[in-house]
């Protein structure tokens, strides 16, 4: 589903070079774990697979279902099916929630041809999810993120995903900010999505968020290249160990 | 040597004063305010139109941006227009000729045309001062409107939709409107114009609130984009009572509108929001002086500004705070998106205060649309057009829906700037 080739990618702004090299094969159905220490590029790599455009890549290539997306803008890539959810939900005062979802939902339809959906239908669709995800009505009826607690918004970001039914989906860092409780309501969102033609791709620090959502593949991140993969008996290592055998032996 | 020979008058001002000198003997009124129509348009005649050297025109260069008025045209004809809110009352004003119908209970209208000529109109055709140019073109020119009275106490549900249709040429109105005690009411003061040829309009709101009077009054300005639009608004707060003044800006070559008020009652308030949506080469002004003249009256005003293409915009917004006038509460502020490099937008606000025991504040910002928000909605597979407009959309919405008691109202403009949005985003 996802394979990243030899990727190397800068901050467009000051052509700082943040992945040098990176090489990942994500199939349908897995759950994939990326971890590494902080600035090792978990967070760049999330953003380049979704389109941001405060990056550039320099060489390599990123094929999503056999198809380079490098040329697609972030909204062409959300359509096609890849989500990022994001480690900090952006707040957009003046945007309602509802109404936001409904032209997510639309336009991502409207751009692989399908049916938009009748207002009826949208509503039946985010009351069953919103109910799964113990997201109050109340919070719907807010702006955008405005004023959501840090746990707040890390449902929103599932309750998205679970509407719009993406193929890839990007975790990063979705367990920062969540005591137990919401990390426990994220991670069974999550893992109620998990079926044999989606992919996972979870980013994080701790190997906590790995207990609720059991990893297939586990790939530590290190100046921007994988270092090493395994099962998810490496996640356990790390948390043991830390970081830095791995790295020696790597060097 | 006389000055006021000075100026060699430019073809609008040559246009202005051929169309009073073509109407003599037909424009209506007393001797009393025909005498005081010759006096304004002889003001305009010597003085000419005010330049940048004025300091309330100084970034509204009249003389120089007004490049040709359009003729007068007795014979054009205007269809009154759906309301923006459904089931107002709609009391209409098109091409300059009041028509009243369907007046609502506790409303008293007639048409302006009357006062002309039975001359109570005069006192309130005086100018505000010797740069009031818009006082003195409306008042050179003027030939209908409505005069209306809200009966006091009276709490009137259904916006009242003061309709001001033009189709081409001039319209030049009037509207001196009462609140009585106690009395409620919403008021859209809408001006459009119905086809692309060029207009010239002049259009003058004198509104008082008695005591407890508690309005909202929205300006919704849509002229077509060859039009001239110089708009006036005196108000006067009695005490207690509560304005909401909302002004949208969403059409216009040439757009200047003033807002000048007076909080002469005490615990009176004042919210002013205004929408400028701005785009093509359009010019447009929007210019506010209030003075609070009395201790414990609060005003707060937000100006938001939307600019695309070569728009330029003008924020003048100054606050008087008269010596004995403790315990203002005041603040102001003006924030600015500009959407293209070539969008220009001037924000001058002022503060004069003589009281020494007042809060009074300004602000101004121009931003860019935020690129963390924008890749977000791009995230979420929103295009961008459309996410950008979503973000424009979301600046200026936060205002509107502050008027969330009338759903419809809301809705009502929500779906004009949205329509505004679409067509230039």
């Amino acid at each position: 589903m996802l394979e990243i080739k030899n990727l190397h990618a800068r901050i467009a702004e000051d052509g700082t070079e943040i992945i040098r090299g990176l090489n990942l094969t994500v199939k349908a159905g897995e759950v994939a774990a990326i971890m590494g220490p902080n600035g090792s590029g978990k967070s760049t790599l999330s953003y380049i697979l979704s389109g941001r455009e405060d990056y550039e890549v320099t060489e390599g290539d990123i094929l999503y279902n056999g198809e380079s997306i490098l040329e697609l803008d972030a909204s062409e890539r959300a359509a096609k099916g890849i989500f990022l959810a994001f480690q900090y939900p952006v707040e957009i005062p003046g945007v309602a929630t509802m109404q936001f979802l409904k032209v997510a939902m639309n336009e991502q339809r409207k751009y692989r041809g399908e049916e938009e959906l009748t207002t009826p239908e949208f509503m039946r669709r985010v009351k069953e999810a919103a109910a799964e995800l113990k997201i109050a009505p109340d919070m719907l009826r807010r702006p955008l993120n405005v004023g959501f607690s840090g746990g707040e918004k890390k449902r929103a970001e599932i309750l998205q995903m679970a509407l719009l039914e993406p193929k890839l989906c990007v975790l990063d860092e979705t367990d920062s900010g969540l005591d137990i409780d919401a990390l426990k309501i994220v991670a069974d969102g999550v893992n109620a999505l998990r079926s044999p033609d989606r992919a996972v791709v979870v980013i994080t620090h701790y190997q906590r968020l790995l207990n609720y959502i059991v990893p297939d593949t586990v790939h530590v991140l290190y100046k921007g290249q994988v270092i090493k993969s395994g099962d998810k008996t490496l996640a356990h290592e790390l948390e043991a160990n830390g970081y830095a055998d791995i790295i020696e032996a790597a060097a | 040597m006389n000055m006021q020979q000075a100026i060699k008058m430019t073809a609008a001002e040559t246009a202005l004063v051929d169309a009073y000198t073509a109407q003599i003997g037909d424009l209506p009124g007393d001797g009393a305010v025909l005498s005081l129509r010759d006096t304004l348009v002889h003001e305009l005649k010597t003085a000419g139109l005010p330049t940048r050297r004025v300091e309330a025109w100084h970034y509204t260069d009249l003389r120089t941006l007004l490049r040709a008025v359009p003729a007068a045209d007795p014979t054009a004809f205007a269809e009154r227009v759906e309301p923006v809110v459904p089931g107002s009352s709609v009391l209409s004003v098109r091409n300059g000729q009041a028509d009243i119908k369907n007046v609502p209970e506790h409303l008293t209208a007639r048409s302006y045309t009357e006062s002309l000529l039975d001359g109570s109109a005069v006192a309130g055709l005086s100018v505000l001062g010797s740069d009031d140019a818009i006082g003195r073109i409306n008042g050179g020119l003027v030939r209908g409107g409505l005069e209306i009275a809200v009966a006091a106490g009276a709490q009137i549900e259904a916006p009242i939709e003061i309709q001001v249709v033009q189709s081409h040429g001039q319209a030049h109105t009037r509207f001196p409107v009462s609140f009585g005690a106690g009395a409620k009411a919403t008021v859209i003061e809408r001006h459009l114009c119905t086809n692309a040829e060029p207009s010239f309009v002049s259009s003058v709101s004198d509104v008082t609130l008695a005591d407890g009077a508690d309005v909202i009054w929205i300006i919704l300005q849509q002229q077509g984009p060859a039009d001239t639009h110089l708009g006036q608004i005196r108000f006067d707060l009695g005490k207690d009572a509560k304005l909401h003044l909302f002004v949208i800006n969403a059409g216009g070559k040439l757009v200047r509108q003033e807002l000048h008020g007076r909080a002469s009652g005490e615990g009176s308030d004042l919210t002013l929001r205004g929408i400028n949506l701005l785009g093509g080469d359009s010019h447009t002004d929007l210019t506010f002086t209030l003075s609070h003249d009395v201790p414990h009256t609060t005003s707060s005003e937000i100006i938001r500004n939307v600019v695309f293409d070569r728009a330029k915009g003008v924020f003048q917004g100054k606050i008087l705070v008269a010596q004995d006038a403790q315990k203002t509460d005041a603040k102001m502020s003006c924030n600015t998106l500009l959407l293209s490099d070539d969008a220009d937008f001037s924000a001058k606000p002022e503060l004069e205060i003589f009281a020494d025991d007042v809060q009074c504040g300004h602000g101004a910002t121009v931003i860019d649309i935020d690129h963390t928000q924008l890749f977000y909605l791009l995230a979420r597979g929103i295009p961008e057009n459309k996410a950008r407009a979503m973000l424009v959309n979301a600046f200026v919405a936060e205002i509107v829906e502050e008027l969330e008691d009338d759903e419809a109202l809301v809705e009502a403009l929500e779906d004009i700037v949205a329509a505004w949005l679409e067509k230039h985003a």
